[in-house]
């Protein structure tokens, strides 16, 4: 392992002095070696035996993690505040749950090879063009990218050359979800509506349900968050970086010195929109559903939540921030039904009162990450930002 | 052997009901029979009953139609039994004798049914149509109107030779000439009824003259098209304006939803995500007030709403003052924070609501003045209850204008939230302003609250329907703006009513908010942009 | 540095520990897993039914338990989140080992669980009135199907006394169960004569609260001529302002009466119903239903809930008929065991709440008699139609050509959800 990450370090330079990053990464390489072995090679009764439906649960919060990273990306380097990521997060899970269903094949309950069983009993006598290669895994993963990519580039391509920043930005991105939200709910859409698409059976032809794959796709998981990690950080320590950075704390001034803001802008969403298609695309699978709620306008404003939680403007704050309210609502919503959302909301006042730099930007041990980390800014340039 | 006795007693019976009257002890029978195993034997009994010439005849039925009619469980007979708290206090049907106080295990119910109710209703018409009483007179016509039986023509025409008031004996012609057209034969009579029915042209008009071209006759066939098609086309017309008046209602709910937002996020710059809360603590607050008023003063009911406005926005705007001291104030300079902080705050009132109300809806009733709607000839319908919100929405906004524009309190807060450390020096103490500016917002929000309750679910979820499309509005006519709220509320409330006929309520929400996106590229500041260097703040 | 590792490092430990959790005593209780939403947009619905089960939990641990054991409740809260229903679902029977699991109420919730207990092969019973077209092995679908509740209903309104409707407008919300139970009800329609031109569609969004231009719809699709009768898919919250807006634009039920299939007595607590005297729903309970049994489960409720206004509705009654045939199937098999429980489960029999008795058939369905009801002034349902036996509820219906050949029947020899022909035919035919 101490290996791996030293060459890790000669490839990846900027990774050097990035602290947080490297104990994270180092972290996602330990989870991908313990995890696995915990639950196959432990046995149940000992403390350390993960059951599996802790593997998938890891994976669940691993998919959020990076969907935060994508939100961290654009609003803690850029300053462009996303309301409606959830929206990009559901259409790369859809493109996965449509080759999902193509699998299916001829064992939905009515047997029919083509359609999906919601098709049928809508009376739909042919598959909508737009379900057309999914069937095929490549495709289908090619669209989890593109889909996204393409609403983030037209929609980004419009807002930034208009220049609608600010509230207004963050307010046509949920009016943005919101559309789909409604849109996906039509069953008319070919879509499954409201119960959206679900029963699915093998990916890549091997059981879902089986302990191996849930292992795969968590190491998958796991594999595409330190990817996601390190594209984020490589943008933002790079010369573009720097651009972004300029822009995000003084728009007019960065645009005056003759950048062309709106394309730095416009591939800063794109790439966003394209991590938050891959965390909905390693979502489905282990969760077993999608469906339009996670095109709410409230699920897309519980991911800036967990952005400004763990810390924005650290790229692993945003993991971090995932992972506790993630983890908080898992227990909470157990331990505590009646009250959880007590627990919750009182989370968010005491965080946003008392931590205004989030969790990394508060606790002793990670403020101490952050002198030895030389590519985040942290300061007064953070909230003037706003 | 008893299959012919059948016949016999089926015989007599139907000599029975022949005869013109009924003799005391036949009548008593007959009510009782209103008890019958099924329904088409009520109706028969029914029937029978309004032929009979005693006074008993229309409480009976009234009682019936309002569901006072009972049987005792001891012997059957049918009384008629008003509740007064948990006893009922009953009396014979039939002749009306006092049988006193009675438990609800004593009695059962006369089942009704709608097709019960409508003969019953059709009946109570045709013996009120000669009423002194104009109001009755006016049930009656409509009841006749509905019936259109042909039995009651001699009685109408009555009617319509002493009727005196003009609109109610207009109602009585348009139902002579309903009648005869679904019932007479000589061209002559037909002629003139399509021409009474070609003046009012309205939905139900047009409903009957649809029923009469299906099946009339060869010879009337094309002048009974004709009138349909001037009533449709007349109709058709109005239909426009009823579109109209329902995207004004539609708007003045999402004005009012949004006022309160227009201040706490337009003026002060808090992203506040609690404020669909603020509107459901209103709703609540006038749930609190109508169970006060139904347990103390059911004779005021009607006016609960006046004092549950008050209430809703002391209740909202308090808790907006407390959110503003508790939290907010922590976090000025920091708006996107704010919208961390208020929608913890969010969560956390809907769960306290629920905790203390129960997850599931409350009734808040309206009062009878918002009940019903107007209707006019054309079929065209204004509801009340909209109509009320209308004008509320309306009053609502020209009081927040004139308090920012009018009051030393205005004043102030358009200093603070323009200049802080200048407004500081001028001697303004910004920090009771912020608090009352966000006090103020809330409270609008709590009063909002109150109308939707008229509408809505009263239920812990009632916030979060409005936020999102609050904030839309607000974005839309301009941050920073009241004028423009009204005009983005508006505009979207009729462009949103006129699209849904022609691409139902889910498509035209669709494009509503595709046109919105697409509005801001024009105009990246909303409707009204502020002008000025805080523009870039 | 160093502090700061341990520090992280602790807060995992203490994180692990809290997330793999102990499952050591299991032995001395019997656990029930309670899986219905008390937070988000169901919680509305679903909070009564929780309540409902706990209730009946109390009472049989009142009568000393089961199998000498006290029944324990594991309430978890899914918050109206579909995903979130997995794992819950998956949480109570991997960590807390319930046996038994009381939950869902939109189909979607009860979609995405059903990979979680067939995986694991749990027992769900499922309380709400829905589409059909479904029958697992792992869920006892205690509510009605489409043949129990929406076919007697438009029977009802076609009949003489249901005012021989000539034109029906179906009103749903947008998903699956009114587009199937229409999708039903338009086949069925068309088969009683009534032709395409004389039904009216419409599906509006989950919430939806202007209801101004469909009921104006509805009033222009009954001014045709023809007497009309609105059947109501409309979900829940929709509901309240559809009604409001029904009562103010004055279309009294002897106009245009409305049929609905899921308002029940809660919904109508949050409503004045003086102006909706008349209109019709059609359930397997009504609250007003004169029978020992419900004047017991009555009194039984409100004082377990300590309020005397609330109300009950036929979700609460799929939960207790669920409740009791699962304790009695229990004793049956003498053990909570998933696989003894279902072979006990087929055939058990509880009386209903409104008369008569509720067996449980072998697709995993329940034979339920039918009531419809009108709307009275107190907010409660007059019973003005009954069936007159029980009515044993269709998994595939009937009217839908690719789910009318299909057979769930989970004994020898079909045992299967969805089959054409037996499994085991070859061997029943020896």
């Amino acid at each position: 392992m101490a290996q791996s990450m030293k060459q890790k370090t000669v490839l990846l330079g900027f990774l050097l002095n990035d602290r947080g990053g490297q104990i994270l990464l180092g972290l996602l390489a330990a989870a991908a070696v313990l995890v696995p072995i915990c639950n196959i090679f432990v046995p149940e009764s000992s403390i350390f035996h993960v059951p599996t439906y802790m593997v998938s649960l890891l994976g669940k919060y691993l998919a959020f993690a990076l969907l935060a990273l994508s939100v961290d990306l654009i609003w803690g380097y850029c300053g462009i505040l996303s309301l409606g990521h959830g929206a990009f997060f559901a259409l790369g899970g859809y493109a996965m749950g449509m080759y999902l269903m193509r699998q299916i094949g001829d064992r939905g309950v009515y047997g029919n090879p083509i359609l999906p069983d919601f098709m049928v009993f809508l009376n739909w006598k042919e598959l909508p063009w737009y379900w057309y290669g999914f069937d095929a895994f490549p495709f289908a993963m090619l669209m989890v990218v593109v889909v996204p990519g393409i609403l983030a580039g037209v929609f980004g391509w419009f807002a930034f050359r208009s220049r609608v920043t600010g509230v207004y930005l963050s307010i046509i991105t949920q009016a943005m979800t919101y559309a789909l939200l409604l849109a996906f709910f039509r069953n008319d859409m070919g879509f499954g509506g409201n119960n959206g698409l679900t029963d699915f059976k093998d990916i890549l032809g091997h059981d879902i349900q089986e302990d191996g794959t849930r292992i795969a796709l968590f190491l998958a998981t796991v594999a595409a968050l330190a990817l996601g990690y390190i594209i984020c950080r490589y943008i933002v320590s790079s010369r573009l970086g720097r651009v972004l950075l300029s822009i995000r704390d003084a728009e007019s001034r960065t645009r005056f010195l003759g950048y062309r803001v709106e394309y730095y802008k416009l591939f800063v969403f794109v790439v966003s929109a394209m991590l938050a298609g891959v965390a909905g695309a390693l979502y489905v699978p282990q969760v077993g559903i999608i469906n339009p709620s996670e095109f709410a306008p409230a699920v897309s404003i519980e991911i800036v939540i967990w952005v400004a939680v763990g810390g924005r403007g650290s790229l692993y704050g945003a993991v971090l921030g995932a992972f506790i309210v993630n983890y908080a609502k898992t227990y909470f919503t157990g331990a505590l039904p009646e009250a959880w959302l007590y627990m919750l909301g009182l989370l968010f006042v005491v965080v946003t009162i008392f931590m205004p730099k989030g969790v990394v930007g508060t606790v002793p041990a990670f403020k101490d990450l952050k002198k030895k980390d030389g590519t985040s800014l942290f300061g007064k340039s953070t909230e003037a930002a706003e | 052997m008893t299959k012919f006795f059948k016949h016999i007693m089926v015989l007599a019976i139907a000599l029975f009901m022949a005869a013109p009257t009924l003799a005391a002890d036949d009548f008593s029978a007959q009510v009782d029979a209103l008890n019958g195993k099924s329904f088409s034997k009520k109706i028969k009994a029914i029937e029978v009953l309004a032929e009979a010439d005693n006074d008993r005849v229309v409480p009976v039925l009234r009682a019936m139609l309002g569901g006072d009619l009972y049987a005792l469980k001891s012997d059957k007979t049918v009384v008629i039994a008003e509740k007064r708290g948990s006893v009922y206090l009953v009396h014979k049907a039939d002749d009306g004798a006092d049988l006193g106080q009675m438990a609800k295990s004593d009695i059962k119910k006369v089942r009704v049914n709608n097709k019960v109710r409508t003969v019953i209703k059709g009946i109570l018409g045709g013996l009120t149509l000669l009423s002194p009483n104009v109001e009755q007179r006016q049930k009656a016509i409509d009841a006749v109107f509905n019936s259109r039986d042909e039995s009651l023509l001699p009685t109408l025409k009555k009617a319509i030779s002493r009727e005196e008031d003009d609109a109610l004996k207009a109602k009585m012609v348009l139902t002579k000439a309903a009648i005869e057209l679904e019932n007479a034969k000589d061209p002559e009579t037909l002629s003139a009824a399509l021409s009474v029915l070609k003046e009012t042209p309205t939905p139900d008009v047009r409903s009957i003259l649809t029923r009469y071209v299906a099946s009339a006759p060869e010879d009337m066939k094309a002048e009974a098209q004709a009138t349909l098609d001037a009533v449709e086309s007349s109709l058709s017309m109005w239909e426009n304006v009823g579109n109209l008046y329902r995207g004004l209602s539609l708007g003045s709910v999402l004005l009012l939803a949004a006022v309160g937002l227009a201040i706490t996020f337009g003026v002060m710059g808090v992203i506040n995500m609690a404020h669909g809360e603020m509107v459901m603590l209103g709703a609540y607050a006038t749930f609190v007030v109508q169970e006060v008023f139904r347990a103390y003063m059911p004779g005021w009911f009607d006016w609960s709403l006046f004092v549950a406005i008050p209430f809703a926005f002391l209740v909202a705007g308090s808790v907006g003052v407390a959110m503003e001291r508790g939290i907010i104030r922590f976090l000025y300079g920091r708006p996107l924070e704010t919208l961390l902080a208020t929608w913890g705050v969010s969560l956390i009132l809907q769960q306290a609501v629920r905790t203390v109300f129960g997850p599931t809806n409350q009734d808040v009733s309206s009062p009878s003045w918002m009940s019903g709607a107007i209707e006019f000839t054309n079929g065209l319908q204004f509801t009340y209850n909209r109509l009320w919100i209308i004008l509320f929405a309306l009053l609502v906004v020209v009081g927040v204008t004139l308090i920012l524009k009018k009051t030393a309190f205005g004043l102030q807060m358009r200093a603070v939230t323009q200049n802080r450390p200048m407004a500081n020096s001028m001697g303004i103490k910004s920090g009771w302003v912020d608090a009352m500016t966000f006090g103020l917002g809330s409270g609008i929000a709590g009063m909002a609250g109150v109308a939707l309750s008229q509408i809505d679910n009263v239920s812990p979820n009632l916030g979060q329907v409005y936020i999102i499309d609050s904030f839309m509005v607000v974005v839309f006519g301009g941050v920073g703006n009241i004028m423009g709220t009204v005009v983005g509320a508006f505009s979207l409330g009729i462009v949103n009513k006129f699209m849904e006929p022609m691409a139902g309520a889910v498509l035209a929400k669709i494009f509503v908010l595709i046109a919105l996106i697409l509005f801001i590229q024009k105009r990246p500041r909303g409707l009204f942009a502020l002008k000025g260097r805080s523009v870039e703040a | 540095m160093k502090f700061s590792f341990k520090s992280i490092l602790s807060a995992g430990a203490i994180a692990a520990t809290a997330l793999v959790g102990t499952a050591a005593n299991a032995a001395d209780t019997i656990k029930v897993g309670v899986l219905h939403s008390l937070s988000g947009t169901m919680a509305i619905s679903e909070t009564t039914l929780k309540d409902t089960v706990l209730m009946l939990i109390d009472e049989q641990n009142k009568k000393g338990g089961l199998l000498g054991k006290k029944l324990e409740a594991v309430v978890v809260d899914p918050a109206s989140n579909w995903p979130l229903f997995a794992e819950k679902q998956r949480e109570l029977i991997e960590k807390e080992g319930v046996d038994v699991t009381f939950g869902c109420w939109t189909s979607v919730s009860r979609k995405s669980v059903l990979p979680v207990v067939e995986e694991l092969n749990g027992m769900l019973f499922y309380p709400v009135q829905y589409e059909g077209e479904e029958s697992s092995r792992n869920v006892f679908y205690t509510g009605a199907a489409p043949n129990q509740q929406a076919i007697p209903a438009v029977d009802y309104m076609l009949s003489e006394d249901g005012g021989a409707a000539k034109r029906i407008v179906l009103l749903g919300t947008d998903y699956v169960y009114p587009r199937t139970t229409n999708k039903i009800l338009r086949s069925y329609l068309n088969s009683k004569g009534i032709a395409d031109a004389d039904i009216m569609e419409n599906y509006t969004p989950f919430g939806h609260s202007d209801w101004q231009n469909i009921v104006a719809d509805v009033k222009k699709f009954a001014s045709a001529g023809k007497k009309t009768a609105v059947i109501s898919t409309i979900n829940g919250d929709a509901n309240v302002p559809f009604y409001k807006e029904l009562g103010n634009q004055g279309i009294a039920a002897s106009d245009i009466p409305v049929v609905a299939f899921s308002v029940g007595e809660e919904e109508l607590a949050g409503l004045d119903t003086k102006p909706l005297v008349g209109h019709l729903a059609a359930w397997n309970y009504f609250m007003s239903a004169e029978s020992p049994e419900n004047e017991e489960f009555i009194k039984t409720w409100k004082a377990f809930i300590k309020d005397d206004k609330r109300v009950t509705n036929d979700p609460m009654e799929a939960t207790y008929i669920g409740f009791k045939m699962w304790t009695q199937a229990v004793l049956q098999a003498g053990t909570t065991d998933v696989d003894a429980v279902r072979q006990a489960m087929y055939g058990q029999k509880v009386k209903n709440l409104t008369g008569g008795v509720a067996v449980m058939n072998t697709n995993h369905h329940l034979s339920k008699p039918v009531l419809i009801g009108e709307i009275q002034e107190d907010g409660q349902f007059e019973t003005v139609w009954s069936t007159d036996g029980v009515v044993k509820g269709d998994a595939w219906s009937d009217f839908i050509p690719e789910s009318a050949k299909l057979t769930a029947d989970w004994t020898y020899p079909y045992v299967c959800g969805n089959c054409e022909k037996p499994k085991y035919a070859g061997v029943a035919g020896m």
